[in-house]
């Protein structure tokens, strides 16, 4: 039995209504997969042969592996050089001086502002017209990656710190403790157990992204998986799209599940006196945890 | 500056499509969000599990492979064709796939906001005897919508700068696309790419203002 209040535990009439609910809606359910699994089938996508390159070592050894490696790559990097990012102008955003938390203010709301594929292009193209010709996909989706994640973690850093409850720093500041001090010391270190949610919800943003990098032909596993590999076994693109589709989707999950776990723990911690903050792009909703509606999950 | 003046009328219509791919994206995905909220608060388990899987599944897949997926599977491999011409066939192609893609944040977003909802206000509405339907629709969703408003409308900005991967879907007619052929005739230039930075902001900054007065506005006293 669900623990959901939105609905009563039915009675007789409800029951039925209920049971006949749920025939209706396996009966819908049925009908699309099985609409789905004709339409694959009229085009032949069901066929052994354009399944069979998924089962050969060398598919994944030459194709998916470099591209996934690829994606991890552009991932990996751009996640730290955005988290150094955000960590310096979220920081510099509560700066007591206004000349420097003006200008980070104005530089994180204008790359929180910029679409990043617009970005991901700009730097593109500018890149060989300062550097010389080259290859700069890599560099152009790694650099849009970090100043557009970086100005949303920048965001989360300072709510992070404006999460840890006042008393603390008045507390540090009347033992005397100057204001790098009482940052190093008192607000960081809770801050960060506060943040640690939304930093790992916005690196599944990231990782997502990466696959921007597919338009302009960086090697990617959407690239080496969705174009590249069709390519060459021809008629296996919607098999592809499946294998790489569960590839991203399991990644991102893992990832969620951490930040789900991240933030059950740091509810609990005894380390912090700030809540976790809400992460980015969820902000004001609020209540998240206190006794709301909905419990199906 | 001379070359945003030279080019500026492909890239304003180009700028057009993705207001045109917005204001679909917008619309279709508030429907389908608000359907898939109700089926994964529904009391048939088979609806709840639907709902859960297309949010988890949508939600973790880059809108990149989205949008691929829908034009060289959907549309060209399994002939899911809106249009006989090209162009309008790849526009609804990635409206689509656009919509479906947001449909997924509308719904975690309409889902936190039934979370606001005050205990009672379900338990009266059982109480006086309304249906799942009724007191979902005439007590929880008004309130649930007027608390997640600000967010709606973050949603919203994301959706409207992510009409920029259209080029993605095949759809070669936005904005993102226009840049980049005026970039190959004209190299990286500082003022066109200023300029619809520009525009962008525009359509979204207003949008947040909008929404965070009218979540001021329209907040739930409690």
């Amino acid at each position: 039995m669900s623990t959901s209040v939105l609905f009563d535990t039915p009675g007789p009439r409800g029951r039925i209504r209920n049971h006949l609910l749920t025939v209706v809606s396996v009966v819908a359910v049925a009908a699309l997969l099985y609409w789905v699994y004709s339409g694959f089938d009229a085009k032949g996508q069901w066929e052994g042969k354009i399944w069979e390159p998924f089962l050969q070592a060398d598919t994944w050894r030459y194709y998916i592996i470099p591209g996934l490696i690829g994606t991890l790559r552009a991932a990996a990097l751009a996640a730290v050089l955005a988290l150094a990012f955000g960590a310096v102008f979220g920081l510099a955003r509560l700066s007591d001086h206004r000349w420097i938390r003006v200008p980070a203010a104005t530089v994180v709301e204008v790359f929180r502002a910029i679409p990043l594929l617009l970005l991901i292009f700009f730097i593109f193209y500018l890149a060989p017209t300062m550097f010389g010709s080259g290859d700069y996909a890599f560099i152009a989706v790694v650099l849009g990656l970090t100043l557009y994640n970086g100005s949303v973690l920048a965001e989360v850093v300072r709510a992070g710190v404006q999460a840890v409850p006042r008393g603390q720093s008045e507390a540090a500041y009347a033992v005397g403790m100057r204001k790098n001090q009482v940052m190093r010391l008192v607000l960081l270190p809770q801050a960060v157990t506060a943040m640690m949610p939304a930093i790992v919800s916005q690196l599944v943003v990231l990782l997502k992204d990466t696959a921007l990098g597919y338009i302009i032909a960086y090697v990617d596993l959407l690239n080496t998986g969705f174009k590249i590999l069709p390519a060459v076994f021809f008629g296996s693109l919607i098999p592809a799209a499946i294998v790489i589709g569960v590839i991203y989707v399991g990644l991102n999950l893992l990832l969620s599940y951490l930040a789900n776990w991240l933030e059950r723990r740091s509810r609990r911690s005894r380390k912090t006196s700030a809540a976790p903050i809400a992460p980015p792009g969820a902000e004001a909703v609020g209540l998240r945890s206190g006794g709301g509606l909905d419990s199906t999950d | 500056m001379d070359d945003l003046i030279k080019y500026a009328p492909e890239l304003a219509l180009g700028f057009w499509e993705n207001v045109k791919l917005s204001a679909v994206g917008a619309v279709v995905s508030l429907i389908l969000g608000t359907i898939l909220v109700a089926m994964r608060v529904s009391p048939t388990p088979v609806l709840r599990v639907v709902g859960t899987f297309y949010v988890n599944v949508v939600r973790n897949t880059p809108l990149t492979l989205v949008l691929a997926f829908s034009a060289l599977g959907l549309s060209d491999q399994l002939g899911l064709v809106f249009s006989q011409v090209p162009r309008t066939n790849s526009f609804w192609i990635v409206a689509m796939g656009l919509s479906a893609y947001t449909a997924a944040f509308v719904c975690e977003a309409l889902r936190s906001g039934i979370n606001t909802v005050a205990l009672g206000q379900a338990e009266a509405a059982r109480a006086i005897g309304l249906t799942f339907s009724q007191s979902l629709r005439m007590i929880i969703l008004p309130q649930a919508f007027r608390a997640v408003i600000a967010p709606l409308g973050s949603v919203m900005i994301a959706m409207i700068k992510n009409t920029t991967v259209a080029t993605a879907g095949g759809y070669l007619a936005d904005v993102a696309a226009t840049m980049k052929i005026v970039f190959d005739d004209t190299g990286a230039s500082i003022p066109i790419f200023i300029g619809i930075i520009l525009a962008f902001m525009a359509l979204t900054m207003p949008i947040g203002f909008f929404t965070g007065w009218l979540a001021r506005r329209l907040a739930v006293a409690r």
